[in-house]
């Protein structure tokens, strides 16, 4: 299963290479990996997404868990949160209509152009990465050039 | 409000020890590390010489799993610091409460790459419980005091500190706290009596329950709790080879260890119950066989004080998480309070006991004069029981797991996790230093004990009279017993050609040597060596071709051993 975890750590400098090495030494993967420092300086939020079944989740929760810089570790059920990643597509322009059909592509995701030049154009999506999958496909006829994605950040719903 | 006294990082080290209770440092000195040896002249802390850093981090070691403080190792910058990962690694493995410090490079030399510079953080950071390179000396005394704290509770572990020079030199006002907080570290729990009422129920319902006692028994020392259980529920009681000696091994309901040359009792009761009691232990492969096997046939309670052992190798019917004394006193005051005393023989006890009785009576033994099993038979029958054994790595370890039977509880300890060779030697060093008033005794084997047998100069000039009692095949034993077994007698790299010779060895160091070639030569080399205030290496020629039996091979169960034919 797919899994979005949630790291409030210390912030210091160091800890992010103690948690990818905790994946590394375990054999777990990462997905995925935000950081960002939060609303108090002294604390920063992960947030990783990973692959296991049940068991390996539950041992991934609880290696973190016992690592002493991380000071709460959640499993977010992604029923009951708001996850988002976000990600530039370069995509080229070869026909006459492209630009106005990758607008309309764009549109229907809720991504904004931006950078649009004679032979190639760029799009902004911010969604779930099942949606920048599914726009990424859309998209792939028309030629993407280069991709990048900011790995998913996650909050859970209030009383969720 | 106190006024703050104002000291160098290296003498606010050395106080902050002193507050802690460190009387002794093992270690080696080197320009990194200096400001801080320096202090050694102006403390009460003792600095004990070694001649490699791995020994220095195998005696702290010893020391820590002896007198549960944790044992304190110095080392310099770069191979100092590379040298004592391996004794790192070692106490991580076995959950060792130990501090290893190292000097670093100047803080703004870091990442310079600087003369002896090394990244001791990075590499040690898989097999640290957590490590510390504080920038400022003031930070000093809270990281000392933190470093103690995490090595020592919940489940210890080895902490790193690495200590930049200027860092040791620089003066800054000091304050040493009584009290700090570690916000994401909580190693206590609160007992679990729902979950323990649980399990007496779960043990009181089975019709073959079993206790596994692990490492973690011995570590929260609960041995008198742990008898009592088992006396009062009659149960059968097997260890893993780090838990040998949780539970008295003369005793009626012992069976030893299980694993991969556990005793062929235990082996065969561990494959036919379908209850146990696992208490600190993390299943792991050596001693369980195969996982998939283990877990289908058995309800397994599974108490630890580590939450993440829980469902990592076996998934648990029960689990009771906290420090396994804490609640198997709990359970000794529930089985009180309900009056609950077992003293009718089950026919699974009496099973038990049947089968117990063929292998003590049947299991084939080599038949020299110089058999393994008999050598340590000797060497227990002449030990004070309160003796602490230590063992090097390889088939000694593991006959004097079948043969040398352990008394008094916890006086047994050996490299179990990362099986390091080299280890039982200066790890009796520091055992003896932890406990001087009782006989410490290595038993070793000549591939292991030739990679740290130079900490005879510490032995000797320090005035540690510790014994090593060499089972001597001028082999890698262990790794010629799987070319044998597996390769077909395809003999390569396993001939150490009886060099050097051992007793001319010790004698070199100025230890007493002695080689014993024959049961009455064995006894009185013994016998000398008890009485003895000086470190002796009792060398004691075996037969090379001596295999360690029962044999579980690696991915099969227990109830396939390999047999003495």
């Amino acid at each position: 299963m797919w899994a979005i975890l949630s790291l409030l750590v210390e912030n210091k400098p160091g800890i992010l290479f103690k948690v990818t090495h905790l994946f590394r030494s375990r054999n777990f993967n990462i997905d995925s990996i935000s950081v960002g420092v939060t609303e108090n300086p002294e604390y920063s939020k992960m947030t990783i997404t990973t692959y296991g079944d049940e068991k390996q989740i539950d041992q991934i929760v609880k290696q973190l868990d016992k690592m002493i810089d991380t000071v709460k570790v959640e499993h977010l059920d992604e029923h009951k949160t708001v996850y988002r990643e976000l990600s530039l597509f370069k995509i080229k322009l070869s026909n006459a209509n492209d630009s106005m059909e990758i607008n309309k592509l764009a549109n229907a995701y809720g991504g904004k152009v931006h950078d649009v030049k004679k032979d190639s154009i760029m799009v902004e999506l911010t969604a779930t990465p099942d949606q920048i999958k599914a726009f990424e496909e859309l998209a792939k006829p028309f030629g993407i050039i280069d991709v990048a994605r900011t790995g998913v950040a996650a909050l859970q719903r209030s009383g969720a | 409000m106190n006024k703050m006294e104002s000291m160098t990082g290296a003498k606010a080290l050395m106080t902050a020890m002193e507050k802690e209770g460190v009387k002794q440092v093992f270690g080696l000195p080197g320009g990194a590390n200096l400001p801080m040896y320096d202090e050694f002249t102006r403390c009460n802390i003792r600095h004990i010489l070694v001649r490699h850093e791995q020994s220095a981090a195998h005696m702290a070691d010893g020391f820590g799993r002896v007198s549960r403080k944790p044992g304190v190792c110095f080392a310099t910058s770069g191979p100092g610091a590379t040298n004592i990962l391996t004794g790192i690694a070692t106490a991580q493995a076995d959950s060792a409460p130990m501090i290893a410090i190292t000097g670093q490079v100047p803080v703004n030399m870091i990442g310079k790459d600087a003369f002896q510079e090394s990244d001791i953080i990075g590499m040690a950071n898989p097999v640290v419980k957590y490590a510390f390179q504080p920038r400022t000396a003031g930070e000093i005394p809270e990281v000392v005091k933190k470093g103690f704290f995490i090595a020592e509770s919940g489940r210890p572990g080895p902490v790193l500190i690495d200590i930049p020079k200027d860092v040791q030199t620089n003066e800054a006002p000091m304050n040493f706290p009584d009290e700090f907080k570690i916000q994401g570290y909580s190693p206590w729990a609160d007992p679990d009596i729902v979950n323990v009422e649980r399990a007496i129920d779960m043990l009181l319902h089975a019709e073959k329950p079993i206790i596994l006692a692990g490492g973690g028994t011995i570590i929260s020392s609960a041995f008198a709790e742990l008898q009592s259980i088992a006396e009062a529920l009659m149960l059968p009681v097997v260890t893993t080879f780090k838990g040998k000696g949780a539970f008295p091994e003369n005793h009626p309901l012992s069976l030893g260890p299980i694993g991969m040359h556990g005793h062929a009792e235990a082996n065969k009761m561990m494959a036919e119950a379908d209850c146990v009691l696992a208490i600190g232990t993390r299943f792991s492969d050596r001693s369980v066989g195969t996982f998939e096997a283990f877990e289908k046939r058995l309800k397994i309670i599974h108490m630890d004080v580590d939450p993440a052992e829980i469902g990592k190798n076996q998934t648990a019917q029960i689990a009771v998480i906290g420090d396994v004394r804490v609640n198997l006193r709990v359970m000794v005051k529930l089985l009180l309070q309900k009056a609950i005393k077992k003293t009718e023989e089950t026919p699974w006890l009496k099973h038990v006991k049947e089968t117990k009785a063929y292998w003590k009576e049947n299991l084939k033994l080599h038949p020299g004069e110089m058999g393994a099993a008999k050598i340590l038979r000797k060497l227990r029958e002449l030990l004070p029981k309160e003796s602490i054994v230590t063992t090097e790595v390889g088939q000694h370890q593991m006959w004097a797991s079948l043969f040398y039977d352990v008394i008094q509880p916890g006086t047994f300890f050996s490299s179990t996790g990362l099986g390091t060779m080299g280890w039982g030697f200066p790890a009796a060093i520091g055992a003896k230093v932890a406990k001087p008033d009782v006989p410490v005794v290595d038993i070793a084997g000549d591939g292991s004990f030739s990679m740290t047998e130079n900490s005879l100069a510490t032995a000797v000039l320090e005035d540690i009279p510790v014994i090593v009692f060499l089972l001597n095949n001028s082999s890698l034993g262990m790794v010629a017993q799987w070319q044998r077994t597996f390769y077909n007698r395809r003999m390569v790299g396993v001939d150490q050609k009886s060099c050097p010779d051992y007793v001319k060895l010790a004698e070199s160091y100025g230890a007493q040597g002695i080689r014993a070639q024959s049961m009455d030569e064995l006894d009185k080399a013994i016998k000398t060596a008890l009485s003895s205030n000086v470190a002796t290496v009792i060398d004691i020629p075996i037969d090379p071709e001596e295999d360690v039996l029962p044999f579980v091979a690696p991915g099969t169960s227990l109830s396939e051993m390999i047999l003495p034919s």
